[in-house]
């Protein structure tokens, strides 16, 4: 059994198995068998929301957790083709040489992954007050591009500029480097704020983000992944599905569902509780995406 | 005093009116269009907008006069579609009128700092 029948059945079982995209619909321009040999099945893994360097009672084991994430990401039986984080991998700070010490440290404890094909993105957290600097100092650009096993992933930066903004120069980069694309080509979108309204009273949302649909609505078989709000959540606008990711500092509660958008309060029985990552497992074929939400540490 | 000459007078006094687009909201009552209302100064500083609660009657027009101290920034109040970058040292206004009773929450939606979540407040507006 491979491992994506195994997901299959996990799903079937009730497993935390979530599965998008419009299987069977995808005709991603007649791939013969040596295509199809590069375009095999893989998974990545998206960690997102870290806040390295936050000291507060939600999550009084704030210095630790990353590094048992990391130790949990190691010790999956199989290992995948590359990690992504979304965003947020350092809390704010005024200070900058403070921001780029956290950054340091940062990537530091995730040089420890056996995976060493690794994506970072910035988050508000890290980007918004120095529009990115100190982050592409330690990590490169805030966006960019990759193609793995015939997916084309877009990292979209929505946070270096503090009015979660991408901004009409990101805009017109991202309209050229689809351009290029057969319309029915698998595409994967990694963000941080959602790319839609999904609570603006909440800040939860990117002030052009229906522009960059619009660039991407002609396009059959976009995903996005994205982070910022702490938690899983799954919702499609027209035929793109969006999946934000769990974080590893503290959960926010179900979007606008009260009136504060205050952090899940620490529960010292459950350390961990609503924290964690996913597999999304990928048929570049089908343009389908399994994600398995997986907790900081497995018993 | 025509529409010019008061709006460089405003300037002068470095007051600057929110764009149409942004102040045009909830009502839609022709005849608000040429009242200021009762004018409620907000103070916009990290973290916090003081006051943090306002409070209008249903029907009431009344013009927000919003001042940033330290920081440029925003002011989303979403439910209303209105929003505004505050600029340090100058007032911008924001003239609404509330055609329904609830709680409309706003926020600064400009990342200013580590407490920038919890700058927000909320806008009651009573029957």
């Amino acid at each position: 059994m491979d491992r994506r029948n195994f997901l299959s059945l996990a799903a079937v079982g009730g497993g935390a198995v979530f599965v998008s995209g419009l299987s069977g619909c995808a005709n991603l321009g007649g791939m013969d068998k040596a295509a199809n040999a590069a375009n095999a099945n893989f998974y990545f893994v998206q960690l997102s929301d870290i806040h390295w360097g936050y000291k507060g009672p939600d999550n009084p084991d704030a210095a630790v957790t990353l590094g048992k994430a990391v130790a949990t990401v190691n010790a999956l039986a199989d290992q995948p083709d590359f990690i992504v984080f979304t965003g947020d991998l350092t809390h704010t700070t005024d200070d900058g040489l403070e921001r780029r010490r956290r950054m340091a440290e940062f990537k530091r404890i995730v040089a420890a992954l056996k995976v060493k094909d690794v994506r970072f993105m910035p988050g508000e957290h890290d980007a918004s007050l120095d529009r990115g600097a100190a982050f592409m100092e330690h990590f490169g650009p805030t966006h960019y591009t990759f193609d793995h096993r015939g997916v084309h992933f877009v990292a979209l930066d929505n946070v270096s500029d503090p009015g979660a903004k991408i901004g009409d120069e990101q805009l017109a980069w991202l309209e050229a480097d689809l351009a290029r694309l057969d319309k029915a080509a698998p595409i994967v979108v990694l963000t941080h704020r959602p790319l839609f309204d999904l609570a603006p009273k909440w800040d939860w949302a990117t002030r052009d983000g229906a522009k960059a649909l619009q660039i991407l609505t002609p396009f059959q078989n976009v995903t996005v992944f994205y982070g910022h709000i702490h938690q899983e959540h799954h919702h499609m606008t027209g035929h793109i599905a969006h999946h934000s990711s769990k974080s590893l500092i503290f959960p926010l509660p179900a979007p606008g569902s009260q009136e504060k958008r205050t952090p899940v309060p620490w529960d010292a029985a459950m350390p961990y509780r609503g924290l964690g990552f996913r597999e999304v497992d990928t048929d570049p074929r089908k343009a389908t995406y399994a994600i398995t939400e997986l907790p900081v540490v497995r018993t | 005093m025509s529409a010019l000459s008061r709006r460089s007078a405003l300037k002068r006094l470095g007051i600057v009116l929110a764009s149409a687009g942004t102040m045009a909201l909830v009502a839609g009552s022709p005849r608000a269009q040429g009242q200021a209302g009762r004018i409620i100064e907000i103070e916009a500083r990290r973290f916090r907008f003081t006051p943090n609660e306002i409070k209008i009657k249903r029907g009431e027009v009344v013009t927000l006069a919003l001042r940033a101290v330290d920081f440029p920034h925003g002011f989303n109040l979403p439910d209303l579609s209105i929003r505004a970058d505050l600029i340090p040292g100058q007032v911008v206004t924001v003239r609404i009128q509330a055609v329904q009773p609830g709680r409309f929450a706003f926020l600064c939606d400009n990342f200013c700092g580590e407490h920038h979540e919890e700058m927000s407040g909320t806008l009651i507006v009573d029957t």
